[in-house]
């Protein structure tokens, strides 16, 4: 709140209009009050903390709802998904010309390719049964955790924020920030083993903590909405690393012309799992400690405790002594840390031989369906997070294989996101009895009074 | 129009809302239905406007029985109901409203706007409402949205009309005007059913009274029982109305606030040089029409507004800049007015709500974890100590009666130490046992030695409660007056007069 003197300039004045009116009643005794309805009570009690909107509702349930919602929404998509399979399939093109002819074709067409889709999902991102040995098939599946890896990370990130009330869409930004922090303490110094790779894990941490609670501290400090502050730093972002890789001496490989980092060196890079022969590396170890951690932060402590309280009602919140505002900014400080682990597991992990301005590979943005799908629950996500990474995985083997295009996973994905954020038709679909009807409790309207001019 | 319904029974799964229930309501007549919250009442109406069907009985109206298949049906045959929560477009003019659903259109579609205003004024003159038919409803204090309401249901030749609840967000002084409605409209030939769980309302106006407990009629009363009658019909046993409470044992000086001023964030002087001082084991009762600074009052004793000037000081301690946290760990017990925006997080289990404002250190927390054996067993102790009927300690609290929210509300507050308790509006919104339960503990706790400062706008509750009472006017202070002075004195000096005999006690 800048100045409460001036309503005019601020959001409060426009955004109550019946406050301020005066109200005769006609007729009636000098003591008659006027009354309007406690939302504006809230808002003009404590202009501070923001009330509940219908779009903060509305994504609040979208973020929390059932997890049965999710598992049902993955089911259907994927036999939407099928569908489109079946369609996009040239022998089941062909065979359906002459389907009244024998229709037996088309089935058989269908089946084959829509199973044949799915085999191959299937074989590229958990086993792989045409390999010889058990090292060999079961790589698919340590490709679908490293691809996981990220989208966990930002999952988190994503859903913690959401459980504090805030829609985090920063993800791309605080990515690239926490890799080019990384990356370049990965490339640009020289430390001992082990060392190094902290200290470049630790960089970008703090890298994505501080550009996520930039956003933090605006809405605590001015009431800027969150969601246009975190799409904005993205731009900002982006274009910043991105001029970084183009200028010598910042994060562009010396004696090279690209817009692209030197490779990591060896001391810095996360140790492979498993060996050499798989990609999956040790980010994964510290993603399921991260998911502990958010787990503990959310359910156990007393700083998660004051962040759910803030999410569900921020005005309880503050009259129980807890400052809303600072929980804000820590909130976004440690949401950025989670996204910044995603981006540091990128180039430390991942993309080793040095990085673009594409490095984040789009899951800030897939962290958001992760965090929804994972009803932002720690383990929701985690599982949620595994689920892409074996869209990921799989994708390119189904196309590779079955020649299926890899928009149909993108599309599968996108699916999945949809009917999460329509309960009532999968509930509908599904014949699930509405939890909201039966446990509906009408809410008393407080009359709530106006000043005394 | 008369208006019977015989034996109508409704189930929710194992669950009977309505039992075999018996109502006739004759013409012109006001019948109260009468019961606690949670009762049937609202299932028993729904019936009669044809949102729900009856698994059992039926519905006769002029001794015809009816088939109701929704509420256009109801509406049709003569029902009119206004609810408790208005079914009011904000954006859209009265007249707009009240056209709402039957429009009538001139030649080309164009709606005939006129006609829906001179049906407005017609029926607002007739019973002297004194609505403009094209004021915005937006615009409108709630008294006179709800007469909207009436008008619409009047405007389609409603012969029986439902208020359901229509006091809950009523002030004094609109309850009366609605009571002067009701009468007007009762002469003119209109049936009425009134569903209330205020007592003092039910006396005043009905003509008949159903009393139903737990879906059942338990009796009928006439207006002229008493209100321990009646009450003791509704919870099924006998109920104090007034708490027993014996000559407060007084302190030194406690809560000592000199020339308080709060600003409120739209710029407006909301509670102006006030200046009060409550003693040790005192109750200091805040009387006043909503609206007159009360609420501003009681938030910035908990440092709630940010722009207050004077002084706030609890046994010498100042704490007129201080932030919530501090003033409530300096000992201050605050039941907030509207316990499901500032005192409760609905989706919180009862015992998270019960660690709400302790989530920082002892008891519950060590180290930044929760301890969570002991929160549970504190959970455990207070919902039996206070009463709380709930399936669990890991209920939502947003499942639980109003009562039993409040009960939970002030378990957590009580179960501090406190040097001075807040409680505003300590009851509204909850059921007549409650409020003996919650009035009891609010003496016991003056009696333990904490001030005690209570904002209400029920003059049953400030005359329960008060050793002394403050009413407010506008943002001051009319005058502090011992706790037993009469009501009509009250009630002038809420409408601003200053009492003539002296305003010390």
């Amino acid at each position: 709140m800048s100045d409460p003197r001036e309503p005019a300039s601020g959001g409060a004045d426009s955004r109550e209009p019946d406050a301020d009116v005066a109200i005769e009643e006609p007729g009636s005794v000098a003591a008659t009050s006027t009354t309007t309805t406690t939302t504006a009570a809230a808002r003009a009690a404590a202009p501070e903390v923001e009330p509940p909107s219908r779009w903060h509702t509305m994504l609040h349930q979208i973020a929390t709802g059932n997890a049965i919602i999710s598992v049902l929404a993955v089911i259907l998509a994927l036999i939407v998904g099928a569908i489109m399979i079946a369609f996009t399939d040239e022998n089941v093109q062909k065979a359906s010309v002459y389907f009244f002819a024998r229709p037996g074709d088309t089935v058989v067409a269908v089946w084959q390719s829509v199973s044949g889709a799915y085999t191959a999902l299937f074989q590229g991102s958990v086993y792989n049964f045409n390999r010889d040995t058990f090292a060999a098939g079961i790589r698919p599946l340590t490709e679908t955790l490293t691809f996981a890896t990220p989208l966990i990370a930002g999952g988190l990130g994503v859903g913690l924020a959401f459980r504090v009330g805030m829609f985090n869409i920063g993800g791309r930004g605080q990515m690239l920030i926490a890799a080019s922090v990384a990356g370049w303490i990965g490339f640009g110094f020289d430390l001992p083993w082990g060392l190094h790779m902290l200290v470049a894990l630790i960089g970008g941490l703090l890298g994505g903590a501080l550009w996520a609670g930039i956003a933090g501290l605006l809405k605590a400090r001015t009431g800027a909405h969150e969601v246009i502050v975190t799409i904005m730093l993205n731009y900002v972002a982006f274009y910043l690393v991105s001029w970084m890789l183009r200028t010598p001496g910042l994060l562009q490989a010396p004696g090279s012309s690209n817009p692209k980092t030197p490779a990591m060196k060896e001391t810095a890079i996360f140790p492979a799992l498993l060996g050499p022969q798989y990609n999956l590396h040790f980010g994964f170890i510290l993603v399921v400690g991260a998911t502990v951690l958010v787990w503990w932060i959310l359910s156990r402590s007393s700083l998660g405790f004051k962040f759910r309280a803030v999410g569900e009602n921020p005005n309880a919140a503050r009259v129980a002594g807890i400052n809303v505002k600072s929980m804000y900014v820590y909130a976004m400080l440690i949401a950025g840390a989670l996204l910044g682990l995603a981006g540091v597991s990128q180039v430390l992990g991942t993309v080793t031989t040095g990085f673009t301005a594409g490095i984040d590979a789009g899951i800030g943005f897939d962290a958001i369906t992760v965090a929804l799908l994972g009803r932002s629950t720690p383990w929701g996500i985690f599982v949620a997070g595994i689920l892409f990474g074996a869209f990921k995985a799989g994708g390119f083997s189904m196309q590779a294989a079955e020649g299926v295009p890899v928009e149909i996973v993108l599309v599968v994905q996108s699916l999945i996101v949809l009917f999460i954020a329509a309960p009532p038709l999968v509930r509908t679909i599904f014949r699930l009895p509405d939890p909201s009807r039966a446990a509906k409790r009408p809410r008393p309207i407080v009359t709530k009074e106006v000043k005394a001019k | 129009m008369k208006l019977e319904l015989r034996g109508i029974t409704k189930r929710f799964g194992s669950l009977v809302a309505n039992d075999h229930i018996d109502l006739t309501v004759e013409a012109g007549e006001i019948h109260c239905l009468l019961g606690e919250n949670g009762a049937g009442k609202s299932t028993l109406m729904n019936v009669l406007y044809g949102l729900y069907q009856a698994d059992e009985g039926e519905v006769l109206l002029d001794d015809e029985v009816q088939h109701f298949a929704g509420p256009g049906d109801a509406m049709a045959a003569g029902i009119g109901m206004v609810h408790q929560h208005f079914m009011l477009i904000p954006v859209f003019t009265v007249a707009e409203n009240v056209m709402l659903g039957h429009e009538s259109t001139k030649a080309g579609g164009i709606l005939d706007l006129a006609s829906a205003r001179a049906k407005v004024r017609e029926i607002s003159d007739r019973f002297g409402f004194d609505v403009d038919p094209d004021a915005l409803v937006d615009d409108l204090p709630v008294g006179v949205q709800q007469r909207v309401e009436i008008i619409k249901a009047l405007s389609r030749d409603a012969r029986v009309l439902v208020f359901d609840e229509p006091t809950a967000v009523l002030t004094p002084q609109e309850t009366d005007e609605l009571m002067g409605i009701m009468r007007q409209l009762k002469e003119s030939g209109t049936s009425i059913v009134f569903i209330t769980h205020k007592l003092r309302e039910v006396r005043e106006v009905a003509d008949r009274i159903t009393v139903i407990r737990l879906g059942k009629v338990v009796g009928e009363a006439s207006p002229t029982a008493s209100n321990a009658e009646l009450a003791s019909l509704m919870v099924g046993r006998a109920v104090e109305l007034t708490v027993h409470k014996d000559e407060p044992n007084l302190g030194e000086a406690a809560l000592v606030v000199e020339g308080l001023t709060v600003i409120d964030p739209i710029g407006q002087l909301v509670v102006n040089d006030v200046s009060f001082t409550v003693r040790r084991g005192e109750i200091l009762a805040v009387a006043g029409v909503q609206g007159n600074g009360q609420t501003e009052l009681t938030e910035a004793l908990l440092g709630l507004q940010p722009r207050i000037t004077g002084s706030i000081a609890i046994d010498g301690i100042e704490l007129s800049s201080a932030s919530p946290r501090r003033i409530l760990d300096a000992g201050v017990g605050f039941v907030p007015e509207d316990r499901n925006e500032d005192g409760l997080v609905g989706e919180f289990t009862i015992t998270e709500n019960l660690m709400l404002d302790r989530s920082n250190g002892a008891p519950f927390v060590r180290a930044g974890n929760i301890q969570r054996a002991a929160l549970e067993q504190f959970a455990r102790e207070k919902v039996s100590e206070f009463d709380v009927r709930t399936q669990g300690i890991d209920s939502k609290v947003r499942q639980l009666s109003g009562g039993n929210q409040q009960k939970v509300v002030l378990a957590r507050e009580l179960s501090r130490d406190l040097r001075l308790l807040v409680a505003a509006q300590p009851t509204r919104g909850v059921d007549v046992g409650s409020i003996e339960f919650i009035h009891k503990r609010i003496v016991e706790t003056r009696d333990s030695g904490v001030p005690v400062v209570v904002v209400s706008t029920e003059l049953d509750e400030v005359a329960a409660l008060a050793d002394r009472i403050m009413v407010m006017y506008r943002g001051r202070i009319v005058g502090i007056v011992p706790g037993d002075t009469p009501r009509e004195v009250l009630g002038l000096m809420m409408a601003g007069e200053v009492p003539t005999e002296g305003a010390a006690a």
